[in-house]
Formats: C-alpha cells, structure tokens, sequence
C-alpha cells in the first residue's frame, strides 16, 4: 500500500506540475516594476485616454488601473490586502468610509503638488496628509419631470416633502450596508434630523410606500422612470436616490440629445460626499504613486473629470464644463457631516437602519 | 495520507482560522464575548431563521417534487430515459451565477413572466424556493433513483402476492429499504440550501439573506469582521453537525441490501396512473427545468445577429480591462488546474480511505473532506487574501489561488467517486503481482490503472464542472483583470443596460454548454455503473 501511495503521489504532483506549465499564461502582475504605476478604484472610475496618455508621456510610466468591485468592496478589500497591496494608489474612498481607511493604515503620508488649490472645506487628515480630495458630488432625490407633469404634481423639494401623501409609493432608496449613495442619503436624514429624529424620519418614510434595492445601478437604471435606463426596463417609480450630477448625464448620454434634461433634482434632500486617494501603505512604487496623485489633482486630469464619473472637481481652477452649468448645479445647502463623526456612528446607524427598514 | 491532510491544513483550515481569528482575536485576547452580542442580535436572528426555514421548505419541496422523479427514471423505461437522466443533472454542476440568472430572465423584471401576465416573482421567497429545487433535482433522482433501480422489484410483489394492497406493500417493504437513502439525500439537499449563496444574492434583493450571504455582506460590504467570524462559526457547526447525521445514514444505508442489477428493474409502463404519473413527471421537468435553461438561451439570442456573443469580444474598458471572452479562457485553464489538484489530492486521501487497516481516525478523516462543500466559501476566499499573504507561502500574486480554492469544493467528488472503486479492487490481485515479480509501478499500472481509469475520469470531470461553476471564494480572489465565467457574469449582471444583460445571458449560455457537455461525456463514461452518485 505504501508504494501504491508513493506512485500516487508521483503522479499527483506531476499532474500539478503539467498543468503549472499549462496555465503560466493566465498569470497576473509581474513583481516589482517601476515603469508601471497601478491605480487601484471602484468600477465606477473612467477617465479620457487622451489625458491618462498625456500623463504618461510626460511621466514616463505606464499606468495600470485595477477596477475592483463598488466603492464600499475596493475600500474593504484595499483594508484586507494591504501588507503586500495590489497597486499603488486608491482612489475612491469617499467621506463616508474614510475613517474606516484611516483606522487600517490602509495610506501613508503624501502631499501632492497642488494640493494647497484644493478648496479648504474637502481637505481632510489635515495633520497627517495620508488623503487628497479628487472629487465632490452631492447624493439627492432625483425625480421624473415627465411623470410629475402628467399628473399635475409638484415635484418634492425636501426631505420632509418625501413624507407627503401625494408621494407614497414613489421613492426607491438603496441600501446604506451596500451602497454608497443609500448611505449617504441615510447621512443626509441623521444630518437633517439629528441622531434621535431620523429613525422616526424612516419609520414615516417606510410607511409611505419608500423601496429599497441593494444597489445604484439597480435603482436607477431599473426601477426608477425618469433615466433612460429605466424607461427601457419599464421602471415605475419616478422619484429615486442618485446624484446632483445625474440629470447632466442623462443629457451628455441621450442620443439625440435633449434640450432640457429630463429629470430634476430636490435640493433640499442632498447630501454632500467626497471621494480621496492616498498613497497604499507598501505601495510597490511609491515614487510612480505619487507622480500619478500629483496628476489627479491636476487641472488637467480635475476638468476632464466631471464629463468622465459626473462629479465636481475641488480645484479651486477648474472650469465645470458646460453641461454641467446648463443642466444641473451642485446643491447650495447640502447636509453635511464632519468625518469623525459619521466614524463614530455609521456602522451602529446602519445596523438600526436594517433592522428598522428591512427586517 | 499526510499530502491530503497537509493540502486541507495549509490551503483550508489555516485560512479559515486565519479570518476567524482576524475577528475575534484582537490587543492579545480572544473576545469569545462577541458570540453572545452577535447572536443576541435580532436581525442575525432573523438570517438564522430564514437560513434553516428556506432550507427546510426547499428540501421538503424538492423530495415532493423529485421523488417521483426518482421512482420514474428508477423503474420505468422510456424512450430518451438516459439522455434526459443527464440532462437533469445539468443544473446541479451549474454555477449558481447562471442559476440565479435563468430564473431572473424567467421570472424577474421584463422575464418571460412578467411579459405574458405580468407577474414577477423575484425578491420574493418562491423564487430563492424554486431555483433550489432546479439545482437540487438530480441529487435526489441520483442518490434515491439509483438505488431504488436496484431493489428487487420482486419484493414488493411477493407482499403483493400474500395479500397487501399496493400501498402497504410500498410502506412495508420498498419505503424502510429507501429511506436511508431518501435521508441521504435529503441532509445532502438541506446542506446545499443551507448554504446557498449565488441563488440568494441574485433572487434575494435586501431583504433575505442566508448565514451564507450575511456572512459575505458582514465582510465584504459592512467590515464588521467580528461579526462575520461569528457567523462563519455559527455555520460551521451547523454544517459540522449535518455531515455527521448524513456520514450515520451513509452507513446505514451500506447495510446489507439485496441488490439486483439496475438494468433487469426497469420496464415500460402499464396503465393509465402509470403514464399518468409518467406524464406529469416530465411535465415537471420541462417546466422547472428545462424552461429556465431555455429561457436562458433565447435571451442570450435577442439581439440580432448573434449581437450578444459578438460583444463579447469588445474590450470597451468599461466593466472589464479585458473582453468578455477572454474569461473563458482563463476559467478553462483554472479549471484544469483545479481539476488536476482536486484529482490528484483526492485519490491520495482516497487511496488512504480506502486501505482495510484503516482506523477510526483516517476514517474521521473522510468526513473532514466533506467540510469545504459547506464552510463559507466567501470565508475562505478572504481568509486565502489574508492568511496566504507571507513567506514561504506568499501566493496572492500568483494565479495558482484560484486553482487551489476550486480544487478544495473539488476534492469532495473526487473522494466520493474513487472511494468505491478502490475499495473493490481484490487486494489478492496486487499480491499475486508483486509476487510474480512486478514493481510496485508496474503492480499499480496493471492491476490499480486499469480498474480506476474510469472512475479516475468521472472523478475529474466532476471537478472540472465544479471548480468552473465555483463562485463565492472565485470571487474574492481573482483578479480584477483576469476574471472567470461567474465572477464575469456576476459583473455584468451588476451593471445597468441591454448590452451588459445580453453579454451576461450570452456568458452563462457558453458556460452552461461547456458544462453539459463535460457532464454527457460523463455519462457516457459512467455507463451502468452507480460511480458518481453523492
């Protein structure tokens, strides 16, 4: 028996050996190579090729991007893989996650060039400069103009608005454990009616038919009635949470564009979020990440930006490009939320929110 | 023996104590407190109560709904019988990813439902009920059926004879014969809902989640790493537990039975209830099963000329870096890979099961192997990111991850499938060998070889279909440039459009075809023989 074990082990390894051999081309990164600079984000990053091209001429690296899953799982997968990370920079942690960034040691110390042209009120980690704002947007209700039109209703303007009768049964929300819009609106609410107000705030917002799906995408591309997407999926809900920067998307994307854009925002339901990067801890080529964040808050890279991921550039110099102006603003009065803060209760708020929404 | 056990030490428990220990160990101490507080809470109490009642109501419907699926493919015979005996066991080494999206195009938003009475069943619990009863069919028409095709129909019609009504007859004779078996399958079927994921998280929406997808949420999405080792425990044990009723009625059912060769029990059927029951059990078919699948098909053909699978080829940067299709390459090669390891690892821990000598402790062993079909899958894909991430076994760069968590949901097929087989070689055989003269290389080559051959090939297709069905530890770990066929079309299901839907529908087309076709080769390899039954 004994040899009959020894022959199979024989063979056991040779069968792994062959197959090392067979499948060597299905190999990811090669170690250490300083001519490549590796952007780890969520699916949601787009940029122009001309623009990362430019950088890469004037640079001398390649640039490489790992788009890994929405921006909660890239956050927490950066967390879990940061002994040896899987690139250089991350961009994507946005205000609502960035303790939770911080708490890890997922970043270490860089100022990047430039980074006194971003607008003071985004900066974040002032001391520790482990941070830099890249983009601003703000999370609000989004409605149909055409379904508020044929039934001669006023669209929502706020949060107290959405409690109305004449809106039950219209509002579809995400889930805050799964997606970073639903979180933010669920900021947006505490901000808005402070830490005891806004679980009677849901409890009337459930009552009054609110819907929740797990995702952005879902939501807007699916149940809501106002964006192409869910025009072509039938959707049926005209009011949903997205982004202040949403209607100029349904512009920018409609083919033939539209004079005006077909859904409207309720500025008085956002909430103001905003998305840094920051050097890895461990980072495979520190001096590659840190050329690429003295890029991102470029004016180059900041105003080519907005028409790329719909949000708004923190440089103080750059220009919002036109669609932006003719079609949507930011909010003037967003609810906002100092970071340390949002740490101290996000995860406790959230859990409450399960159990007071879902369960 | 010490390779399978070394394999499972360092590639299975060392991971999952690894991401256990992340959340429960911390400033030096073990804070075996936080069982209570999660356990405490309500809503995990509620993931508790669905995990086991959907998994109950999933059971109980799928015995209701594939035993007399069994009794059918046991004794009738048909025309067709043994195509369509294939064709049912498709869905179960489907991936999950594809599951859930044939009944999203069947009874989700714009399905085939919804389109012609408008009904839409997704978010609600009867379609998480139903796709639970596609997957699980065959484990039922397998483990039951098989052995039912071996009773001794005779049997019951010696009690026939004395006087008994068919009924009785059934009761007291045929049913105490099968109900080990019918148990069997059911722990096996309970097992697998107990610890549905894909399903789940694509029928679910927000509001249901098993352990399974809670625990994936836990720490994929919220990072409450406490919480989720706490339920990764939780379902340990549950499953821990499931294995050891399911090992107890293996053995009862090993007790002596007379059986007789399936091929003589068969026969065609007589009268009216008899094509009746006939009738309806295809009917069955055709609609739980074969409808999803076709659906499926046709959705991935909407778009004109092949539009679908033509995008595939696009590598529009958007959802990946890379086409569509070259994912199915990489998950072809990670398959092999898979395949080759779960192969290899499995005969081994086979080969040691299989000795005479074998005591109490190897045989334990055998239980152990059964773990990795059970224990989250989402657990060890994180625990491989975080335990496999220092020298001498820094692995996370390398692609021989993927492989190896596949090989380990893998392994389990391979032991199932080989373990009778070597078990019956004549031991006397290999002794006159080796008397004659041979070596032990020769003795394995001439005697072992020539025995095992088939069912070492059964064994490895069965591995080949799962390790490129696996998703939930896939999904962790591969590479965001490299995915394979679920984790891509998970993706794309992910994403908002026609174009993305199509592709995803059009991915899980090609990945169903790879996976019939490797499971038809299977069959015909299998032949009469009951080798690669659960």
């Amino acid at each position: 028996m004994h040899h009959k074990t020894f022959v199979a082990v024989a063979v056991g390894l040779g069968l792994v050996t062959l197959s090392a051999c067979g499948s060597g081309s299905t190999g990811t990164t090669k170690a250490a190579d300083t001519k490549t600079v590796t952007l780890v984000s969520h699916d949601s990053w787009a940029a122009s090729k001309s623009v990362i091209q430019d950088f890469e001429k004037r640079s001398g690296y390649t640039v490489k991007v790992l788009k890994d899953g929405d921006a909660g799982q890239a956050v927490n997968k950066a967390i879990l893989t940061k002994d040896h990370p899987q690139g250089d920079v991350f961009f994507g942690v946005d205000n609502t996650l960035l303790s939770r960034a911080l708490d890890n040691g997922l970043f270490q110390p860089y100022r990047p060039k430039g980074s006194d042209m971003v607008v003071r009120q985004y900066r974040a980690d002032e001391a520790g400069h482990r941070v830099t704002p890249i983009d601003s947007g703000d999370i609000c209700v989004n409605y149909d103009k055409k379904y508020f039109v044929d039934h001669k209703l006023t669209p929502p303007a706020t949060f107290d608005d959405l409690l109305e009768p004449q809106y039950k049964n219209l509002l579809v929300t995400e889930n805050p454990a799964t997606a970073s819009p639903g979180l933010g609106f669920l900021l947006g609410t505490a901000a808005k009616y402070g830490d005891s107000g806004w679980q009677e705030y849901w409890k009337k917002l459930k009552a009054n038919g609110v819907k929740v799906v797990d995702g952005w995408e879902q939501a807007y591309n699916q149940e809501f009635s106002g964006s192409a997407g869910g025009r072509k999926a039938k959707g049926d809900r005209p009011l949903v949470v997205s982004y202040a920067s949403s209607p100029p998307a349904e512009v920018v994307y409609a083919d033939p564009k539209p004079k005006t854009a077909p859904t409207g925002v309720a500025y008085g339901t956002c909430f103001r979020q905003v998305e840094y990067a920051g050097l890895l801890s461990n980072a495979r080529n520190p001096q590659g990440g840190k050329a690429l964040l003295d890029f991102l808050i470029s004016e180059k890279f900041q105003e080519d930006m907005p028409l790329n991921m719909f949000v708004y550039p923190v440089r103080e110099t750059a220009e919002v490009p036109a669609e932006f102006v003719k079609y949507g603003h930011q909010a003037e009065h967003p609810e906002t939320m100092a970071p340390d803060k949002i740490a101290a209760n996000r995860d406790q708020w959230v859990r409450s929110w399960t159990s007071l929404v879902l369960k | 023996m010490a390779v399978p056990v070394a394999f499972f030490a360092v590639f299975f428990a060392y991971p999952v104590a690894a991401i256990v220990r992340r959340g429960l160990h911390a400033d030096g101490a073990w804070h075996l407190g936080r069982i209570a507080d999660v356990l405490g809470q309500p809503d995990i109490r509620h993931v508790l109560w669905f995990t086991t009642w959907q998994a109950l109501a999933s059971t109980a419907l799928t015995l209701l709904i594939a035993l007399p699926g069994a009794y059918v493919f046991a004794r009738f015979d048909f025309p067709g019988r043994q195509v369509l005996r294939a064709v049912v066991t498709v869905p179960f080494v489907l991936p999950t990813v594809v599951v859930g999206t044939a009944f999203l195009a069947l009874l989700g938003r714009g399905g085939l439902l919804d389109e012609l009475w408008g009904v839409r069943l997704d978010t609600t619990v009867w379609a998480i009920l139903l796709a639970h009863v596609f997957f699980n069919y065959a484990v039922v028409v397998r483990t039951v059926g098989g052995l039912w095709a071996q009773l001794d129909p005779r049997q019951e019609e010696a009690a026939r004879m004395l006087g008994a009504r068919p009924l009785t007859a059934w009761r007291t004779v045929t049913l105490p014969a099968l109900a080990p078996a019918v148990a069997a399958a059911a722990l096996m079927v309970f097992l697998f809902t107990f610890t549905s994921f894909g399903v789940v998280q694509i029928l679910g929406g927000p509001t249901f989640s098993t352990l399974e997808v809670e625990i994936y949420r836990q720490t994929s999405e919220i990072f409450d790493l406490s919480t989720a080792a706490v339920l990764t425990l939780v379902q340990f044990l549950c499953v821990g537990a499931i294995l050891a009723v399911h090992a107890w009625t293996v053995r009862r059912r090993e007790s002596a039975l007379k059986l007789v060769d399936a091929s003589t029990t068969a026969r065609r059927p007589r009268g009216a209830g008899q094509w009746t029951l006939l009738a309806a059990v295809l009917a069955s078919v055709a609609v739980l099963l074969l409808l999803p699948l076709a659906v499926l098909v046709q959705r991935s053909l909407t778009a004109p000329g092949l539009g679908y699978y033509r995008a595939l080829t696009d590598a529009d940067g958007g959802t990946f870096l890379v086409a569509p299709i070259h994912a199915i390459g990489a998950s072809l090669s990670y398959a092999a890979a898979a395949t080759a390891i779960a192969v290899a690892i499995g005969s081994l821990a086979a080969a040691a099961l299989a000795r005479r000598d074998a005591g109490r402790l190897v045989r334990g062993f055998d239980a152990l192997l059964m773990l990795p079909l059970g224990v989250s899958a989402v657990t060890v894909g994180f625990g491989f990111l975080i335990a496999l991430d220092a020298p001498p076994l820094d692995l996370r760069q390398s692609w021989i991850l993927v492989p190896l968590a596949q090989a380990l949901v893998g392994v389990p097929f391979v032991v199932r499938t080989m373990l009778p087989v070597l078990r019956a070689v004549d031991v006397r055989l290999r002794e006159a060998a080796a008397v004659l003269g041979a070596s032990p290389w020769r003795v394995w080559r001439e005697v072992d070889l020539p025995m095992v051959r088939r069912a070492l090939l059964v064994a490895a297709g069965f591995a080949f279909a799962v390790s490129l069905g696996e998703f939930g530890a896939t999904v962790f770990i591969a590479r965001p440039d490299n995915p394979t066929l679920p984790v891509a079309v998970a993706r794309l299901l992910s994403r908002p459009g026609d174009l993305n839907y199509g592709q995803a529908m059009a991915l899980s087309t090609i990945l169903m075809v790879v996976c019939a076709v490797a499971l038809l080769v299977l069959e015909k390899l299998r032949g009469a023989d009951r080798t690669g039954e659960l």
